[in-house]
C-alpha cells in the first residue's frame, strides 16, 4: 500500500482563527478514504488547502504518483496541482453552466493537451488528431458516468444528480490518480445515492484512482470507505476503519454532544 | 388583451409622460419678444405616442414571460428563427454566396461615399471581433479597448513620420505593439474581475488618450499627425476613387481573415479555456487551466485586432489625432459586441453594420441619434439579452461512435 497523498502537520489560519490545526492524513493507492465531521469543522478548507486554492500557514503536502514520483505541492497553483494528478469536485456545483456537457469534459482534458495559439489557427494534422481524440475520449468519459444522452445539452439544464456526476466526469478527464469529492451525494435521493456509490467503486476498481471524499451521508460513508478521518474544530479527533469510527466515543461526542451526567 | 386594466395602465403611463415632458415639449420661451409659447398640440402627441408604446411594451413583455414559462415547464423550446437559418445549410450556403458576391461588386455599384462608410463599418467589424475575444469569450469587461486601436493607429503614423515605414510593414508592427500593450494592461489586472476590471480598463484607455494629447514631443499633441500615406499597391499610382476602392477590398480581405482566425480560436483548446474562464474562474483553475496565461492571451489577441484596425484607420483617414480615440469609441465597440451577441461572430458582424451604418443613413434624425441609441439598447437588453444573434454552440454527433462501442 503505497501512499498517493501524504499530508503532515497541515495548519491553516484565517487571521486569528485556526481553521485547521496540524492535520495528518494519508491516502494510499487503491483506497477510498472519507473525511467527515460536523458542519464548519474545516473539511472543505482542508480540500482548498491541498488543491492550492488556499496557501496553508504550515505543513507539508506531497503527491506520489503510482510510478513512485513524489511531488511537494505546497505553494502550487490549483492548475499545477491538477497537472500533478489530483482532481477535485466542488461542494456547491461549479460547472461551466453555459457550455455543453461535452465541452465541460473537454475542458477537463485541457492540461493533458498541448495545442497552442498557432496550433489553433493553422490546425496542423497533429492538432486535428488531438482534437478528434479529445472529442472521442470525452464522449467515452460521459458514457462511463452514464451521461451520454446529454452530450449537447447545456450543463445548466441538467438534473441535479446528473450535474454532480458531470462534475466527477470533468474531474476524471484530467487523468488524476487521486480524486477529491466534496459532498458528492449532497441533495441526492436514495436511488441517485445508490448509483453514486456504484460509480465511486467503479472509478476505484476500473480506473485505479484512489478517492478522498467529504460526505455527510453516513450510510454511504460507512459502506464505501476503507478508512475514515474525523475532524472537529479543525482538529483530527479520530482515524480508522468504519467499524472503529462508529464506536469511537470522541466521534459520538462531536456529532451528538456530551451527555450531561457523563 | 384589450381589457380595462391594461387600458388604465397605459393611460397612467401616458399621463405620466405628458407630465414629465411638459417643460421641454410644451413650454418654449421666446427670448426676443419675451413671451412664452404654449405648444399644447405636442403634449397630445406625447400622450398618444406613449399610450401606444406602453401598450406594445407590455404586450411584448407578456410574450417574453410566456416563453420563459414554457421553457421552465420543460416544453419543447422554440429554436429562434435566426439560429435555425444559420444552421440550415440549404439556407446558409446560398446566403453566404450572395453576401460574398454583394461584398465584391459593392464598389462597382455604389458611390464613393457608400464605399467609404462601408469600409469604416468593416474596420469596426474587425475591431469588434477582437473585443469579442476579450468580452464575449473570456468574459473580461474591457472599457478601454479603444486604447489598443489608438496604439495601432499611432504606431503606423509615427513610424511612417520618423522612419518612412510603409503600410504593409506597419500592419504587423501595429498589431504586435497593440498585443504588447494588451499584455502590459493584462498583468496588473490579473486579479481583478467584473466591475473592478471595468474601472481599471476604463482608466487605462483614458491614460493612453491623455498621454497622446499632452506629450507633444512624442505624439504632436491634439493637432495630431497629418499626411499619413494610404496603403500602396506595388507602387501603382491611384486616384482618390481607386484608392478608396482598394482600401475597401483590403478591409474585406482583412475581415475574412479575422473571421477565419477568430472562428478557429473559438473552437480550439485555447478558446475553450477562455470560455471556462468566463464561466467560473475557480473551477477553471481546478481543471488545470493556467489562469494567468489564459487571461493574458485573451488580452493580447483581442488587442491585436484593434491594432490592425487602427493601422487601417490611420491609412484610410490619412490624419489622426487623440480626438478619434475617446471613451465614446470604446463604448460603441462594446455596444457592437453586446448588441450583436456576445461570443457570436455573426452577431458581432451584424452589430457593427447596424451601429455604424444606420447613423450614416439616418442623418436626417441625427439630433435624435443618442435618444434612439439608448432606446434600442434598453429594448434589446429587455427582450433579447443574448444580442441580435446569440452565441451558437457546436453540436457533436455520435452515431458512429455509439455503434462501434456497442460492437466491442
Amino acid at each position: 500500500m503505497a501512499p498517493a497523498l501524504e499530508v503532515s502537520n497541515l495548519t491553516m489560519d484565517f487571521g486569528g482563527l485556526r481553521a485547521l490545526d496540524s492535520i495528518d492524513l494519508t491516502v494510499n493507492h487503491g483506497e477510498i478514504v472519507a473525511l467527515i465531521g460536523p458542519n464548519g469543522a474545516g473539511k472543505t478548507t482542508f480540500f482548498n488547502c491541498i488543491t492550492g486554492i488556499y496557501n496553508p500557514t504550515a505543513g507539508d503536502m506531497r503527491l506520489v504518483s503510482p510510478e513512485g514520483k513524489a511531488v511537494r505541492i505546497n505553494g502550487m497553483k490549483p492548475n499545477q496541482v491538477t497537472e500533478n494528478g489530483m482532481a477535485r469536485t466542488f461542494q456547491n456545483i461549479r460547472l461551466f453552466q453555459n457550455m455543453t456537457v461535452l465541452e465541460n469534459v473537454m475542458i477537463g482534458r485541457h492540461c493533458r493537451l498541448r495545442a497552442g495559439i498557432p496550433g489553433a489557427v493553422f490546425r496542423p494534422p497533429r492538432v486535428r488528431k488531438e482534437e478528434n481524440q479529445l472529442i472521442e475520449d470525452s464522449y467515452r468519459m460521459l458514457q462511463k458516468v452514464g451521461l451520454e444522452k446529454y452530450v449537447n445539452e447545456f450543463a445548466k439544464n441538467l438534473p441535479y444528480g446528473a450535474q454532480r456526476r458531470l462534475e466527477i466526469a470533468r474531474a476524471m478527464a484530467t487523468e488524476p490518480f487521486i480524486l477529491l469529492l466534496d459532498e458528492p451525494a449532497a441533495g441526492m435521493n436514495t436511488q441517485e445515492t445508490k448509483e453514486l456509490d456504484d460509480l465511486i467503486i467503479r472509478i476505484r476498481d476500473e480506473e485505479g484512482i484512489c478517492i478522498l471524499l467529504i460526505e455527510h451521508d453516513m450510510k454511504l460513508v460507512m459502506s464505501l470507505s476503507d478508512r475514515i478521518y474525523v475532524v472537529d474544530y479543525g482538529r483530527l479527533i479520530a482515524e480508522g476503519p468504519p467499524e472503529q469510527i462508529k464506536n469511537d466515543p470522541a466521534v459520538i461526542k462531536a456529532y451528538l454532544g456530551e451527555d450531561i451526567d457523563a | 388583451m384589450f381589457n380595462v386594466k391594461e387600458l388604465k395602465k397605459s393611460i397612467l403611463v401616458s399621463l405620466w409622460f405628458m407630465f414629465l415632458t411638459f417643460p421641454i415639449m410644451v413650454i418654449k420661451v421666446n427670448t426676443i419678444y419675451k413671451t412664452i409659447e404654449w405648444r399644447w398640440s405636442r403634449m397630445a402627441w406625447v400622450g398618444v405616442g406613449s399610450f401606444f408604446l406602453s401598450f406594445v411594451w407590455r404586450a411584448l413583455l407578456r410574450k417574453k414571460e410566456m416563453g420563459m414559462k414554457q421553457a421552465e415547464e420543460g416544453q419543447e423550446q422554440k429554436v429562434p428563427l435566426t439560429q435555425k437559418l444559420i444552421h440550415d445549410k440549404r439556407f446558409s450556403r446560398p446566403a453566404l454566396v450572395i453576401i460574398c458576391a454583394f461584398a465584391l461588386i459593392y464598389p462597382l455599384v455604389f458611390s464613393l461615399y457608400q464605399v467609404n462608410i462601408m469600409t469604416t463599418a468593416l474596420i469596426y467589424v474587425v475591431v469588434g471581433l477582437g473585443l469579442n475575444i476579450v468580452v464575449g469569450l473570456a468574459g473580461l469587461l474591457d472599457l478601454g479597448y479603444v486604447a489598443f486601436y489608438a496604439v495601432g493607429a499611432y504606431s503606423y503614423a509615427l513610424l511612417n513620420h520618423h522612419f518612412g515605414i510603409g503600410f504593409w510593414t506597419a500592419l504587423p508592427i501595429g498589431a504586435a505593439m497593440a498585443a504588447l500593450f494588451g499584455i502590459v494592461l493584462g498583468f496588473p489586472v490579473l486579479r481583478l474581475r467584473g466591475d473592478y476590471l471595468a474601472i481599471v480598463t476604463l482608466g487605462f484607455g483614458e491614460i493612453i488618450r491623455l498621454v497622446l494629447e499632452n506629450w507633444n514631443e512624442f505624439s504632436f499633441g491634439p493637432s495630431g499627425i497629418a499626411n499619413i500615406p494610404r496603403p500602396g499597391f506595388f507602387g501603382i499610382q491611384m486616384n482618390l476613387h481607386q484608392v478608396h476602392t482598394y482600401i475597401y477590398y483590403l478591409m474585406i480581405g482583412m475581415t475574412v481573415f479575422t473571421i477565419f482566425v477568430v472562428r478557429r480560436l473559438q473552437d480550439s483548446r485555447i478558446g475553450r479555456a477562455w470560455m471556462a474562464l468566463r464561466e467560473d474562474e475557480v473551477a477553471c483553475q481546478a481543471m488545470g487551466i493556467d489562469k494567468t496565461k489564459t487571461k493574458l492571451s485573451a488580452f493580447a489577441l483581442g488587442a491585436t485586432w484593434a491594432g490592425m484596425g487602427g493601422v487601417v484607420f490611420a491609412a484610410k483617414t490619412t490624419f489622426i489625432n487623440p480626438a478619434s480615440f475617446t471613451i465614446w469609441e470604446s463604448i460603441i465597440i462594446l455596444c457592437i459586441v453586446v448588441l450583436g451577441g456576445m461570443g457570436s461572430i455573426v452577431g458581432v458582424i451584424c452589430g457593427a453594420l447596424i451601429l455604424i451604418l444606420l447613423p450614416e443613413y439616418l442623418r436626417a434624425f441625427s439630433e435624435y441619434r443618442m435618444l434612439m441609441f439608448g432606446a434600442v439598447l434598453i429594448f434589446m437588453m429587455v427582450f433579447r439579452p443574448g444580442g441580435i444573434i446569440s452565441d451558437v454552440r457546436k453540436v457533436y454527433q455520435f452515431k458512429g461512435l455509439n455503434e462501434t462501442t456497442k460492437d466491442q
